[in-house]
């Protein structure tokens, strides 16, 4: 049995993506639903799945389910870190298929940012690491920039010219927070934390929440005129710590691509827009090898001669993406909410002209977990 | 001064400090599968075997990738920067992290580059392994 365009996105809403006034976590969750529900008119007792991941309550299904007063008959915590909510997207559709729950809502909210200086983490330390005073996850990253351009000759300033197309597409989103251009020596110049990466080769750090709904495709169809049709989904995970990453260029990715592009019946050149997890200048890279895009050492020249930016071959992260405009700890939900503008022709000036199918990729920790989703405005071609 | 990150191993965790602390680097072999495991674990990762024996890695290897941490990861190492983390593939076949001792001479470490570990006796309870450039290898 496949999954193939049994479910549907059905809203999608943002809040608070860069700083946020007054609300805590769970009420950006609130608020991000609110306005979810409201886009197609459901009540929120309408909602009986719920999926959350948080860095910031141990339970989080529990903490959201009593603020908003929901009573679901199925429900999710799965974390995985950052991708989390993609996994999110195929375990609904998949509880949605087997009459488990019919309105599944996927949420998340972090004040990341307003909480600088006591930034909140799940991620426990390994004895075998946490002697060596790595700078999580950021040394782990530059373990696996160093091997990248050591195998595949990636130079820094190819690195560079991922963050600098993300902020050309943020050039284009109203709501992204720094609106002045970026330099390759911008990047290069900027403060090195954990060689090879550079201040301006990690993402922003800011608040944000966003929910998203998902419903079965043929209640979606009465729902909205515009379902977004979930075509496929694959997840993999091949390790915790950087000490067991099994290969420090290829990640697991690989395996979770194949299928969700299996189950769809599409391929990477059938992308419009790719939504790639892009906490790092050297994760999107090695996503974009792993999920197809390019043979494996080719990201470098690949990024180097604009593809990823407006204007280029693939569009990639057309919000700006985790590093130009919002990362708040955990950036997947905001890969599918800014997938959903795309397909659904609400990205404004930063609209891919007639978008059809998406891929949504989201990663965890130190490229350790791995989800991808294919999407699209139709089931079939 | 604020202290510097300190493990709080638990259960078999505390193998691979034991043997730390007497100057050994510990990795494990599985006795039904062959393989070389570490960290030290209860089963083996390949086969789910209990059947893991200890053994004793000679401490010699390659630098499989680095980074040098310009900023520190914990307030307890900021007096050290810049210092290098390393991941090092041992001749036999298993892959450790730890810091890399950097002398005057060798200060720039390189893929590929032979090492071997030392212990450094941080505290009574404390020993950890960290890695040094083998003699004639800069």
């Amino acid at each position: 049995m496949s999954l193939r365009g049994k479910a549907a996105i059905v809203a999608a809403a943002e809040v608070d993506t860069f700083q946020s006034q007054g609300r805590s976590p769970v009420g950006l969750m609130g608020e991000a639903t609110r306005r979810a529900l409201a886009e197609v008119g459901l009540h929120k007792d309408d909602v009986d799945g719920l999926f959350t991941a948080s860095s910031y309550y141990a339970m989080p299904a529990l903490t959201v389910a009593e603020y908003l007063g929901l009573r679901p008959t199925y429900i999710d915590s799965t974390v995985v870190g950052g991708g989390s909510f993609i996994s999110h997207v195929g375990h609904a559709a998949a509880a949605i298929e087997a009459g488990l729950c019919s309105v599944a809502l996927i949420t998340y909210g972090s004040t990341q940012r307003s909480d600088r200086g006591k930034l909140t983490s799940l991620a426990e330390w390994s004895p075998y690491e946490q002697p060596y005073g790595l700078i999580h996850p950021i040394s782990s990253f530059g373990l696996i920039a160093q091997r990248h351009m050591h195998e595949f000759g990636t130079t820094s300033e190819q690195l560079a010219e991922v963050a600098v197309s993300a902020r050309q597409w943020a050039l284009k989103n109203p709501d992204a927070p720094y609106p002045t251009p970026l330099s390759v020596q911008d990047v290069l110049s900027s403060p090195m934390l954990s060689t090879p990466l550079h201040k301006l080769d990690c993402c922003l750090v800011t608040d944000g929440g966003a929910a998203i709904v998902v419903t079965s495709a043929e209640r979606a169809r009465d729902l909205t005129p515009k379902p977004i049709y979930v075509l496929g989904v694959g997840e993999a995970i091949n390790h915790r710590n950087i000490v067991g990453m099994p290969d420090l260029t290829t990640t697991a990715a690989v395996d979770s691509g194949k299928r969700a592009f299996d189950m769809a019946g599409r391929g990477p050149a059938d992308m419009d827009s790719a939504h790639i997890y892009d906490a790092f200048t050297i994760s999107l890279m090695i996503l974009l090898e792993d999920l197809g895009f390019v043979s494996k050492g080719e990201g470098g020249p690949f990024v180097e001669s604009g593809a990823i930016a407006p204007g280029g071959s693939l569009p990639v992260n057309t919000n700006g993406g985790g590093l130009s405009y919002t990362h708040p700890g955990m950036l997947g939900m905001f890969l599918m909410t800014e997938a959903v503008r795309q397909l659904r022709g609400d990205a404004g000036d930063r609209q891919v002209p007639g978008a059809r199918t998406s891929v949504v990729h989201g990663m965890g920790l130190a490229l350790a977990a791995h989800a991808t989703a294919v999407l699209s405005t139709d089931v079939e071609p | 001064m604020t202290d510097r990150p300190t493990p709080t191993p638990r259960g078999e965790e505390n193998i691979y400090f034991e043997e730390a602390r007497a100057h050994r680097l510990a990795f494990q072999q599985c006795e039904s599968c062959g393989a070389r495991v570490f960290y030290p674990r209860t089963v083996c990762p390949v086969c789910l075997s209990d059947r893991l024996s200890l053994r004793q890695a000679a401490g010699t290897g390659t630098v499989h990738s680095f980074t040098t941490l310009h900023r520190a990861g914990h307030p307890g190492l900021a007096d050290r920067v810049p210092y290098t983390v390393v991941l090092v593939d041992l001749d036999e076949g298993v892959r450790v992290l730890a810091d890399l001792v950097v002398s005057p001479e060798a200060d720039v470490p390189w893929i590929g580059m032979p090492v071997q570990a030392v212990f450094d006796e941080v505290t009574p309870e404390l020993t950890l392994p960290r890695f040094q450039a083998t003699a004639g290898a800069r």
